[in-house]
C-alpha cells in the first residue's frame, strides 16, 4: 500500500507530488486526499496543511470534508485492514455473531486497532457480496458464508503467516 | 458466440467478486495447471456473474457442439476429474453438475437484457464484447439517427430510471438537452449504497462496456461531451474493470475527439465515492465531485438546468444506461414488448436473505413477488415459512408474505407501500423479527444522513431511540403513536430522498405486523426469538455431551462446566449473542 514516492524524501516532498498530479482536475481535493490515504494509509495532519496551502482551500475546509466522508482517517491503520460487512443480507445471516468472534480473535472491536498493531477493524454498511453472507473483507480480499469459527480461523492463519513472514 | 472458436471446448469461470470471494481464483490456476499438464486444446475464459451467486464457484463448460454444462461449488479438487473425464473423454461428470431441472427453473422465468453478456464474456477483452453486438447502437446512432432520434427512441422504449424513482429516461434527457449552453455532463450513478444491493457492482464487473456505450449514447443525445463515472470506493474490482475498459474503448477510438471519425466529442473519467451513503443522491453526488461535502441541495433548479459545476448535467444510474445500447440496437417496440403499460422492460434484482437460490435476476416487470420468491429463488433457505419480503433498501419498505401475488411494477409496489428501490429484494423468513430490521435500517440511515435538515438528523435519532427500547422490553403504549407521527414529519421536513424515505421501513412494518409491535411492547415477546433482551438461551442438559465448544466461543464466559458433564449458562452474565447456538454441532442450545 505504500508507494515508493512516499519513502524517499520528507512527507511533503510526496504529497507535493500527488497534488501536483492532480491539480489540472477541477474538484481535484478528493482524489487528491484518496491518493494521500492510499500511500499513507491515513490522511496525516500535515496533508491537511499542505494540500489547503496548494488548492488555495481553508485547511478548515479540508478538516470538513475529511471528517463528513467515512473512507478518510485521520489516524495511522494496524497493519491489515478487516472490514466487516453489516448489510440487509449479513445481518440477517449472522453478522453480529460474526463481528463478536472476529473481535475475539482480533483483540479489536469495531473502530479500533488492536494492542498489537496487526488489524484494525472497521464496520461498513454494505461490500456487495450478499449472497456470500456474512462477509468481511482483509485487504483487498472478500471472505464469504463465514461462521464464528470460520472466522477465528481465518484470522489465526493470518497470525501464522505473520510470525513466518517476521521471522524469515 | 463469443470466444468461441468452432469445434473447440469452453471453460467459463464465474470471476467477479463472489466468484473470487469463494475461491474463484484458485478454481482458474487449477484449471490452467491441468489444462496445460494434459495438453488439451481448451479455451478457458475469465467471465463475469453468471448470476447463479448461491452455487459460487461456477464453471460452464460449452462442447464443440455447444452443449452447455454447468457445475457448482467447483473447488480445486474436483478440477482434475472434470477435465480428465469431462473435458478429456466427454462425459459430463453429473454428481456435480448443477441439474437442467434447476438451471431451467431459475432461468425460465428470467429475461436477461441488462445481464446480457454477464458471464459469457471476458469483461476484461473488447473484443468479446465487440462480438456481442457491442458498440453497434453507437454506430447505428451516430451514423444514422439525430440526437432527438435516440430520445425518442428511449421515451418510446418506455425506459424508467432504475435507481429507484423511475423517472423517464426518454423525459429527462429532454430536458438537458433543451438545456442552453455548449458544455454539458453526463453523470453515471455507480453510488450503490443500499445495503444488499450488488446489481451495479455486478454490470460494471462483468461488462463494463455496456455502459460505457450507454454514456456514449447519452452523451449523443444530450449534447454532452463529457462524463463522469462516480463509484463507490468499496468495488475495487468495479474501478479496475471499468479502468481497462475505458482504457480499451480509447484506443478504440470509442472514447475520445472525433468518436470513430464522427463529429461527435466524448471523454470520460472516473471519480471513486468516499464512503456517503447520501452521494447517491444526484445533488450530494455532484457536490462529491465538486469536491465539497456530499449534502444535497435544493431543487429546483434541477441538475438538467444546473448541475455539475452549474452546467446542464443528466445523471442515470448503471442499469438504466446498460439498458440504452440494447434499445438502439434491437429498437424500441422490442423493448416495450416486456413489462407491463406503466412499467416497460426489465428489472434486474439482487435476491439475497433467507432465500435458497440466491443471486442476481433479471426479470420482465409484471412477473408477481411469489414467481420471485419461489419459483426462481426456490423458497427459504432455512425451511421455514415465508414471511415477507424487503425491497427497496432503507428508503423501501417491506411486503407481507400474504400479498406474494404483487406484480413487480413501479406502480403496484407503492401502492403497498413500499417503493421498487434499485434491486435489492431481502426474503425474510418467521426467525425474522420485524422490529429488529426496521430497526436495523433506521441505524443504517440514521448514521448517513448528513445533518443539513433538522427532522431527517433528529427524527430518525428519535425513532431509532423508541425502537431500541421496544426491542429491550421497555416499549411504552403510547410508542407505535408516536413513531407515526415522528415518521410523517421526517418525510415532510426532509431535503431529499434519504430523509424522505427513511421511516418507510418503520412505516410498513407498522402497517402489516402491528400485532408484533404489539406483542414487544405489551407481552415483551419477540415472536421471531432475534431480540436480545427478549430471550433466554439455555442448554439441553441431555443433549450436551460436555465437549466446551459453546464455553470457548462466550465472549463474556458465562457458560462454565466441566468436559463429559452438561455445560451451564449463567444468565447474569449472558448477553444473548446467540454465538452459543451457533457453533453447537448437536442442537444442544435452546431458545425461549
Amino acid at each position: 500500500m505504500v508507494s515508493e514516492t512516499a519513502v524517499t524524501g520528507a512527507p511533503e516532498l510526496s504529497i507535493d507530488a500527488i497534488v501536483h498530479k492532480h491539480n489540472v482536475e477541477p474538484g481535484a481535493v478528493i482524489p487528491v486526499l484518496q491518493e494521500i490515504q492510499e500511500t499513507y494509509g491515513h490522511v496525516p495532519p500535515v496533508a491537511i496543511q499542505r494540500v489547503a496551502e496548494h488548492l488555495n482551500i481553508p485547511a478548515s475546509e479540508i478538516y470538513g470534508i475529511v471528517t463528513f466522508y467515512a473512507q478518510f482517517r485521520l489516524e495511522p491503520l494496524g497493519k491489515n485492514l478487516v472490514k466487516v460487512c453489516h448489510g440487509t443480507a449479513c445481518h440477517l445471516g449472522g453478522a453480529e455473531m460474526v463481528a463478536e468472534a472476529l473481535s475475539q480473535a482480533t483483540g479489536a472491536r469495531e473502530g479500533e486497532t488492536s494492542a498489537d498493531g496487526l488489524f484494525t477493524v472497521e464496520r461498513v454498511a454494505c461490500l456487495g457480496c450478499c449472497s456470500l453472507a456474512p462477509c468481511i473483507m482483509i485487504n483487498d480480499e472478500t471472505h464469504g458464508r463465514l461462521t464464528p469459527e470460520s472466522v477465528s480461523k481465518v484470522i489465526t492463519e493470518m497470525r501464522r503467516a505473520e510470525a513466518s513472514a517476521s521471522v524469515a | 458466440m463469443p470466444g468461441k472458436k468452432n469445434g473447440s471446448w469452453l471453460v467459463r469461470i464465474g470471476l467477479a467478486s463472489c466468484g473470487i470471494a469463494a475461491g474463484g481464483r484458485k478454481v482458474y490456476d487449477a484449471f490452467k495447471a491441468r489444462l496445460g499438464e494434459a495438453g488439451l486444446d481448451v479455451r478457458l475464459k475469465q467471465t463475469g456473474c453468471l448470476g447463479m451467486c448461491y452455487n459460487e464457484v461456477l464453471v460452464e463448460v460449452v462442447s464443440p457442439r455447444n452443449e452447455s454444462t454447468f457445475y457448482g461449488k467447483v473447488t480445486p479438487d474436483r478440477v482434475p476429474r472434470i477435465v480428465s473425464e469431462h473435458l478429456s473423454q466427454g462425459r459430463p461428470v453429473t454428481e456435480w453438475a448443477i441439474p437442467d431441472e434447476e438451471t431451467s427453473g431459475l432461468l425460465a422465468k428470467q429475461k436477461r437484457i441488462v445481464l446480457r453478456n454477464c458471464g459469457l464474456i471476458d469483461p476484461e477483452d473488447i473484443a468479446d464484447y465487440l462480438a456481442s453486438d457491442g458498440y453497434q447502437a453507437l454506430e447505428k446512432a451516430l451514423s444514422s439517427m439525430s440526437p432527438q432520434d435516440v430520445i425518442d427512441e428511449i421515451t418510446r422504449a418506455g425506459l424508467r430510471g432504475r435507481g429507484g424513482a423511475g423517472f423517464p429516461t426518454g423525459v429527462k434527457w429532454g430536458f438537458a438537452r433543451k438545456s442552453p449552453g455548449r458544455q454539458k455532463y453526463i453523470v453515471c450513478n455507480a453510488d450503490e449504497g443500499d445495503p444488499g444491493a450488488f446489481m451495479d457492482r455486478s454490470v460494471l464487473e462483468s461488462d463494463p462496456h455496456s455502459v460505457i456505450e450507454g454514456m456514449l449514447l447519452a452523451g449523443y443525445a444530450v449534447g454532452a461531451s463529457e462524463g463522469y463515472i462516480y463509484v463507490r470506493a468499496e468495488y475495487p474490482l468495479a474501478i479496475r474493470r471499468l479502468e481497462i475498459a475505458l482504457a480499451e474503448a480509447r484506443e478504440a477510438g470509442f472514447i475520445g475527439d472525433g468518436v470513430r471519425g464522427y463529429d461527435f466529442d466524448f471523454d470520460i473519467k472516473i471519480r471513486q465515492g468516499a464512503g456517503a451513503f447520501v452521494c447517491g443522491e444526484e445533488t450530494a453526488l455532484l457536490m462529491s465531485i465538486e469536491g465539497r461535502r456530499g449534502m444535497p441541495r435544493f431543487r429546483p433548479p434541477f441538475p438538467a438546468q444546473s448541475g455539475l459545476w452549474g452546467k446542464p448535467t443528466t445523471i442515470n444510474n448503471v442499469e438504466t444506461l446498460a439498458n440504452v445500447a440494447w434499445i438502439i440496437h434491437h429498437g424500441a417496440e422490442a423493448y416495450s414488448a416486456y413489462g407491463t403499460e406503466k412499467s416497460k422492460g426489465t428489472k434486474v434484482f439482487a435476491l439475497a436473505g433467507k432465500v435458497a437460490r440466491g443471486g442476481l435476476i433479471e426479470v420482465p416487470m409484471g412477473i408477481t413477488l411469489r414467481e420471485v420468491v419461489f419459483d426462481i429463488g426456490g423458497g427459504t433457505s432455512s425451511g421455514l415459512e415465508f414471511k415477507a419480503i424487503q425491497i427497496g433498501g432503507p428508503s423501501g419498505g417491506v411486503i407481507p408474505a400474504r400479498l406474494a401475488d404483487t406484480p413487480v411494477d413501479y406502480d403496484s409496489v407503492t401502492k403497498t407501500g413500499a417503493i421498487m428501490g434499485s434491486g435489492g429484494l431481502i426474503v425474510m423468513d418467521e426467525a425474522s423479527c420485524m422490529i429488529d430490521i426496521a430497526k436495523f435500517f433506521l441505524n443504517f440511515t440514521q448514521d448517513e444522513s448528513c445533518g443539513k435538515c433538522t427532522f431527517c438528523r433528529i427524527g430518525t435519532l428519535r425513532m431509532e431511540e423508541i425502537l431500541k427500547r421496544i426491542a429491550e422490553g421497555n416499549g411504552r403504549e403510547e410508542d407505535i403513536a408516536v413513531l407515526e407521527e415522528l415518521a410523517q414529519n421526517v418525510k415532510r421536513a426532509s431535503l431529499c430522498g434519504l430523509g424522505q424515505t427513511a421511516p418507510n421501513p418503520v412505516l410498513t412494518t407498522i402497517k402489516y405486523f402491528r400485532d408484533e409491535y404489539e406483542e414487544h411492547i405489551t407481552e415483551k415477546k419477540c415472536r421471531a426469538k432475534k431480540c436480545p433482551a427478549l430471550i433466554t438461551y439455555e442448554i439441553i442438559p441431555e443433549k450436551c455431551p460436555g465437549c466446551g465448544l459453546c464455553a470457548k466461543y462466550c465472549p463474556t464466559g458465562a457458560i462454565t462446566g466441566e468436559k463429559k458433564r452438561p455445560y451451564v449458562i449463567d444468565q447474569e452474565k449472558c448477553i444473548r449473542c446467540g454465538l452459543c447456538r451457533n457453533v453447537c454441532r448437536l442442537d444442544a442450545v435452546s431458545v425461549r
